[in-house]
């Protein structure tokens, strides 16, 4: 790296906050074309049935309405393909872009309408009579369970897929415990929420036969090959093309049922057609997510030691098993123990279908559930073992010394059979935590009823597992103005991207900030990307640029040399000026003229990176109301090295409010018909300015990765992971006096009242 | 309908069918999109903007509504190029990612300072509580708003 390093590391300010703070941003919602048509979706109203009749007469009599698109026009209806684990048998379950003869939940398309603004489009939805003969509806994983009632009754079961995780022998350590333990936990079902609603807008150039869509998000790519399979065109003549994105926490930018119909309507019309989502269809249309419950054993040596684990977890998969539906089943499984060792383990995660919407991953998939479910289960068994919370865990936390650390072994387990967690010392995060924390001074409020208000703190630790593979691209290149331009098939959704990529590119090229410019998510930059998920951006996104940035460097002295008939040792790069021994020199704007330019990728073999931390919350909790209020959170994570300060600050921040949502308020409520209770913001709550104004982050960077040049590790998904176990666990210790054991989740004011005053 | 009102210190005149609200009118026919749409219920406060002074959920108000009103949305908070010590705030504290919320929580933090410079982080809290955000946790945004006050405090209006 020639230079000093100057950026990675610093508290950059973002170069995308110019536009965003004067309101220039360019959303998808915010761009319009030339004769464009506005669409509007007609949903099911039933949770389950059989489409007798569309009549769509009364909506081509709306004014300004100039389509109708059901299953009908499309003909033959595609099924949307599974990004992550399309496993032998998925293929019973996949979601067909439109509802053909079959309704399965609440939300699922049913027609499109075209007109010439989004209210005469709506118009025309309320005008359609759908004739629905309802069935009767699987409302959950239990229901499901039975087989009874089949939402895919050639397939003869509501089994979507079943994984096990296993590590030494879980049967024979639980013979020989002397302390065993067995719970049943249960996480409610919720969702991502980005602030900004989905929205996408395609154009058609018959002309060339060429298909544009504006409004891509996460995975470009692979939404473009899909696309083109579905419309019968070659990916080359299909362009996605990211716009600015209002929020992704994994759930935006998969391949949803618009994906396909916006863009088919727009071929189907030949005019331009945006479609915007409402926040009413966003909750309804949008992956769920999270909704598992378990029953799981714990074994242990009087001494607290972890002997085993093992029980089964069930998933609510909803009506379909879409994209990325069952990352969070698999990871349930193989993630369980999260930072623990346990030597012996079996875990069953069972993915079931109901007819609810389809879920999918959110922050932290699977993650979040396991640490709620073995965070709870270890904190019982310290109880019992009368152990210190704080010293059960530092006892059995992986240690250093057992780096490079295998987790057990997942079937089916796609490309990550096996994972091991790379570096770390996870006793040092959590001895940084208890004691910035002060743990032990607040211990002594455990339980205490001051007034009015009990008491509770608690702590729990973390995995982060990131950086899925199998590679990302990058392609840099000189411009004559003497900047570089910086090409990535990392996607933004929000979290800051141009930033981090540009600090990494300024300092390998030792050249200011403001001479990179940094292009992403479009397909249209470059041949092949993978996108923004599991926290893999800055880990090989990152490692992309950093590569690109020294071949091109490379490539820089090659070229002076060539000019000044020298050899590349000579040649010296200061700032942007490439200088030969003798004096001479060349700026890299002049350089650019000789076409210098780099195409890279940085490939892993899927070796992950392991983030780790611990958090600390300290709650009162109003036996009176029910009312838990946070006093203090903080989390320590190391991250193995820190780009961006500021933006890290943001992630860990960002994650724990969330993470805090689905500890105390955020539920997706169904009734027994399949009806979603909370379809606006107004019923489905998330966190306010008010709810939690004291939490408090520290990164660390003691332990880099070994897995890639930069050492870093994905630092999206840590601080949300803890949550709902610690929170549960500082409920329970609150209201220890009455024995109360919160075991599900959101800990809603009605439920921690019930648990505080107990019949 | 013809309405007529002052956006952003320039008279506008608009015709719109009755029944469009203020956000689409600002959107649709003035193309000031930097005010966002997130819920068109009320809730998450992205749309909102600043109706004689006040902080108003643009998409509970019909355009119709503001005839003869003073608007400012985002893009009025600064006059020329440079960002308001509001904006710079909100830069230097990162009291935005994904930038969706981001103008609505401007405009009314903007309200809210306007009227009471001193207001404490409580207060602001309260006054914020009404704009979501996903992204950030909230602490940053208060954070900026808090340090923002003394350009407020100084001169009443940044």
């Amino acid at each position: 790296m020639i230079g000093t390093n100057r950026y990675i590391g610093s508290p950059v300010e973002r170069v995308e906050d110019l536009r965003f703070l004067r309101g220039r941003g360019e959303f998808v919602g915010d761009l319009r074309r030339e004769g464009m048509l506005h669409a509007a979706i007609l949903r099911s109203p039933s949770a389950h049935g059989r489409l007798r009749r569309i009549d769509t007469t009364a909506a081509y009599a709306t004014p300004g309405v100039r389509a109708v698109i059901t299953a009908a026009e499309i003909g033959a209806v595609p099924t949307i393909p599974l990004r992550l684990l399309p496993l032998p048998g998925t293929e019973r379950f996949l979601q067909p872009i439109i509802a053909v003869d079959r309704v399965r939940y609440v939300g699922e398309p049913v027609a499109v309408v075209l007109a010439d603004s989004a209210a005469l489009a709506e118009d025309g939805v309320g005008a359609i009579a759908l004739d629905i003969e309802e069935l009767s509806p699987v409302a959950d994983r239990r229901a499901s369970g039975r087989h009874d009632i089949l939402l895919f009754e050639e397939s003869g079961t509501n089994l979507a897929m079943a994984f096990i995780a296993v590590s030494g022998d879980a049967d024979a350590a639980f013979r020989e415990a002397a302390y065993v333990r067995r719970e049943c936990f249960q996480v409610q079902r919720y969702t991502a929420l980005p602030m900004e609603p989905r929205g996408l807008l395609a154009e058609w150039d018959g002309a060339q036969g060429r298909m544009t869509v504006l409004g891509a998000a996460k995975v470009p790519f692979f939404n473009r090959d899909t696309l083109a399979a579905m419309l019968g065109l070659a990916p080359t003549h299909v362009d996605l093309i990211e716009n600015d994105v209002g929020g992704g926490f994994g759930a935006r930018g998969e391949f949803y049922p618009e994906d396909f119909l916006i863009p088919f309507a727009a071929r189907h019309i030949g005019r331009p057609v945006r479609w915007i989502e409402d926040r009413r269809e966003h909750l309804t249309a949008m992956n769920h997510a999270r909704e598992a419950d378990c029953e799981i054993e714990i074994a242990c040596r009087q001494d607290g030691t972890i002997l085993g684990l093992r029980g089964e977890v069930f998933i609510d998969l909803g009506a379909y098993v879409r994209t990325n539906g069952l990352i969070a089943p698999r990871t349930l499984a193989q993630f369980f123990s999260g930072p623990y060792r346990v030597p012996n383990m079996r875990i069953t995660a069972t993915a079931l279908l109901t007819n609810k919407t389809p879920a999918g991953t959110y922050r932290a998939p699977g993650r979040y559930e396991a640490s709620f479910f073995c965070e709870r289960l270890i904190e019982l068994a310290a109880g019992d073992l009368a152990i210190d919370s704080a010293e059960m865990r530092r006892r059995n936390l992986i240690s250093a010394a057992e780096m490079p650390y295998k987790l057990p072994r997942l079937e089916p387990g796609g490309p990550m059979v096996d994972t091991e967690c790379d570096s770390g010392d996870y006793g040092e995060a959590l001895d940084r935590c208890l004691a910035e924390f002060d743990w032990a001074e607040k211990c002594k409020l455990q339980g205490q009823l001051i007034d009015g208000r009990y008491h509770g703190v608690a702590v729990a630790c973390f995995i982060e597992g990131a950086g899925a593979g199998p590679k990302e691209t990058a392609r840099l290149e000189l411009a004559s103005d003497g900047t570089v331009a910086v090409y990535v098939g990392s996607a933004a959704v929000g979290q800051g991207l141009e930033t981090v990529m540009a600090q990494i590119a300024a300092d390998t090229l030792g050249i200011p900030l403001d001479r990179v410019r940094v292009f992403h998510g479009s397909t249209s930059y470059l041949e092949e990307g993978y996108g923004a998920f599991h926290s893999r951006s800055t880990i090989l996104g990152g490692s992309a640029v950093f590569e690109g940035a020294r071949a091109l460097l490379e490539k820089v002295r090659a070229a002076a040399a060539a000019r000044f008939g020298g050899s590349t040792e000579e040649i010296e790069l200061v700032d942007d000026r490439a200088r030969i021994s003798d004096g001479r020199s060349v700026s890299f704007a002049e350089l650019a003229a000789d076409g210098l330019r780099v195409d890279t990728a940085f490939a892993n073999n899927n070796k992950l990176t392991y983030a780790y931390g611990s958090a600390a919350a300290h709650v009162t909790v109003d036996p009176g109301t029910g009312r838990v209020e946070l006093l203090d959170y903080l989390v320590v994570e190391d991250v193995g090295r820190i780009v961006n300060p500021l933006t890290l600050h943001g992630q860990a921040i960002g994650g724990v409010v969330q993470g805090l949502g689905g500890a105390f308020m955020e539920n997706l409520v169904y009734d027994g018909n399949g009806q979603l209770l909370t379809g606006s913001l107004a019923d489905y709550l998330i966190p306010t300015a008010t709810d939690f104004p004291a939490i408090h982050a520290i990164a660390l960077e003691n332990h880099p990765s070994p897995s890639n040049p930069l050492g870093v590790k994905g630092a999206g998904e840590g601080a949300i992971i803890p949550v709902g176990g610690l929170i549960a666990n500082a409920v329970a210790a609150a209201l220890s006096s009455v024995g109360a054991e919160p075991n599900e989740l959101p800990l809603s004011p009605p439920r921690v009242w019930r648990l505080a005053n107990p019949s | 309908m013809r309405v007529m009102f002052q956006l952003n210190g320039k008279p506008v005149e608009v015709d719109v069918e009755p029944r469009m609200h203020l956000a689409d009118c600002l959107r649709d026919e003035l193309r000031q999109t930097g005010t966002h749409l997130g819920c068109e219920h009320g809730v998450c406060g992205a749309c909102t903007v600043v109706v004689d002074g006040a902080a108003v959920r643009s998409c509970l108000m019909l355009a119709v509504q503001a005839e003869g009103c003073t608007v400012v949305t985002v893009e009025g908070l600064s006059t020329d190029d440079a960002l308001t010590p509001l904006q710079t705030a909100f830069r230097k504290h990162h009291a935005l990612q994904c930038g969706f919320c981001t103008p609505g929580m401007l405009t009314t933090a903007h309200a809210l300072l306007t009227e009471e410079p001193d207001a404490d982080a409580d207060r602001i809290r309260a006054a914020l509580s009404g704009n979501l955000c996903r992204c950030t946790g909230y602490i940053p945004i208060v954070e900026a708003v808090l340090e923002a006050r003394a350009a407020y405090q100084k001169t009443d209006k940044p």
